[in-house]
């Protein structure tokens, strides 16, 4: 973006008051590909589109199980993503051992915002370059929080990070206020709908987006490539109809993956049910 | 010259820790506590005895205490030993008030954590000399566990420590069943304590009853039991008995 001469480390503060290495960290959430996450009382979705280099190579792993009660998604430099990933998943073991009780989700997302601040104050640091959409279940119900790399976090009822987020935060914004209450498949679905919105005009196939789920008495698990392509099917059928969000697939375990196989741009409007 | 009195054998292997203090025997000890479910929570029920020893010395010793919002803890053994344990768990749950979010730490999760820290001790040769029971109720769910000083544990609907396992654990084998009210409850605890009273040669005539349900803990004030010493077989106790007088 801008060449500073108050950029070069990030124990420097700008005449402003910024610190720009921070700022260039969140940039890098922005570069990676798009990862949305949304909640109801009782359930929480994850997904992410997850396009492989070649076709030749297999994609990489944007979303992790942390724990049976905790998933997370990330979006940016995935190298940290998954250092980070172990870090969490070692305070879970940690914690369920000395406590036997899982890990309140709340308590995890605050020591890893601890963790990312300290790189933020470093001289020999680097902030780590990858934004976290941590899901989880608590005592309180669900939970969606956002670890950016500054050290904030921030609970949300439902978000998206990543390349062309902007899209599915517009679809998601418009329809956030139902989701509290929405069914498990509704929220799969909405989910799936988000990451449409992010492939501008591509189709949404399960071959290259990633959905999971993790709810009251399911634990976090990420939905296989065939659940999640009869639910995008399903839709597509509902997609045509306009109609609300039925799934005439017989499987339980369905993935709403809100995808239509014509091209989005032709006359199919956003629903706006 | 080392004054320390470390009766460490030729063959030890501990080598440099040898001179550092170790709990070698306990002083000052609590003896039997008894606890069981019931209806609405937890009975817990200790006298107040401090032994030194076969003396019976300090007589208004509380042996059980609140640990948070949703538990309570009573142990029997060292006492000095159960004050310090009441000083980790008081940090410990201090540090989760600070937190200051919706989550508390349960009595599950304290047990558990006192299953480390006795477990850890004992595997430093440097035991917390106590038998602890570890009661309470959250989210209606009620919970009743041990932990030895050897870090045994486990969870049942009715436990005791020392002499409670031997005298009062048959009692509430028979007797006790789901559901206790407040009144059956404490008056079980009462047959039981008494049982020790008579036969335990630690346990004092004063004694408290502790219960935790959903709402908090109260604990009752000091009162005794009354026993009845005219027995016939109290009469020429070593009337039959070989080799006595």
């Amino acid at each position: 973006m801008f060449r500073n001469q108050y950029d070069t480390d990030v124990t420097t503060w700008s005449p402003a008051g910024r610190l720009f290495q921070v700022e260039y960290a969140m940039e890098a959430v922005k570069q990676g590909s798009a990862t949305i996450g949304l909640r109801s009382k009782t359930h929480v979705v994850l997904g992410c589109v997850n396009k492989a280099n070649s076709e030749l190579s297999s994609h990489q792993k944007k979303i992790f199980k942390v724990d049976d009660h905790i998933g997370v998604a990330i979006a940016g430099l995935t190298a940290d993503g998954r250092v980070l990933s172990r870090y969490m998943r070692n305070e879970c073991i940690n914690y369920n051992f000395t406590y036997e009780s899982p890990l309140p989700v709340g308590r995890l997302v605050v020591q890893l915002a601890d963790k990312a601040q300290v790189c933020t104050q470093r001289s020999w640091k680097r902030p780590y370059g990858v934004g976290l959409l941590v899901a989880g279940l608590d005592e309180s119900g669900a939970h969606l929080y956002y670890n950016c790399p500054s050290g904030n976090y921030f609970e949300y009822q439902a978000f998206a990070i990543g390349s062309r987020s902007q899209a599915a935060k517009t679809y998601l914004e418009r329809r956030f206020e139902n989701f509290a209450d929405s069914s498990r498949d509704d929220l799969v679905k909405d989910a799936l709908m988000a990451i449409r919105e992010t492939l501008q005009g591509e189709t949404l196939k399960s071959s290259i987006c990633t959905v999971a789920v993790v709810g009251v008495g399911e634990p976090f698990h990420i939905l296989d490539q065939e659940t999640v392509q009869q639910m995008i099917n399903a839709f597509e059928i509902v997609g045509e109809q306009e109609g609300p969000a039925a799934e005439p697939d017989a499987a339980a375990g369905q993935e709403a993956a809100a995808e239509q196989g014509g091209s989005t741009d032709e006359g199919v409007a956003p629903m706006d049910i | 010259m080392n004054f320390t009195a470390s009766k460490q054998p030729e063959n030890c292997l501990l080598g440099p820790e040898s001179d550092s203090q170790r709990t070698l025997y306990p002083y000052v000890t609590g003896t039997s506590v008894v606890a069981l479910k019931y209806k609405d929570g937890i009975l817990m029920a200790a006298d107040m005895g401090g032994s030194y020893g076969s003396t019976l010395r300090y007589k208004s010793v509380e042996r059980m205490k609140p640990i948070g919002k949703h538990s309570l803890l009573g142990a029997s053994g060292e006492i000095s030993d159960f004050q310090e344990i009441l000083k980790y768990l008081d940090e410990l749950i201090l540090y989760d008030n600070m937190w200051d979010d919706g989550n508390s730490l349960g009595p599950k999760e304290v047990h558990n954590y006192l299953t480390r820290v006795m477990y850890n001790r004992r595997n430093k040769f440097n035991p917390l000399w106590n038998s602890l029971v570890l009661g309470g109720v959250k989210k209606g769910e009620k919970y009743l566990g041990t932990v030895s000083m050897i870090g045994v544990n486990f969870e049942d609907n009715h436990v005791a420590t020392g002499f409670g396992n031997h005298l009062a654990r048959p009692i509430l084998r028979q007797e006790w069943h789901e559901n206790l009210s407040f009144e059956d409850g404490v008056k079980l605890l009462e047959k039981c304590m008494r049982v020790l009273l008579y036969r335990d040669r630690s346990a004092i005539n004063k004694l408290q009853i502790a219960k935790i349900t959903e709402e908090g803990m109260t604990i009752s004030p000091p009162y005794s039991l009354k026993t009845y010493w005219e027995f016939s077989a109290f009469e020429n106790p070593t009337q039959g008995a070989v080799g006595s007088w």
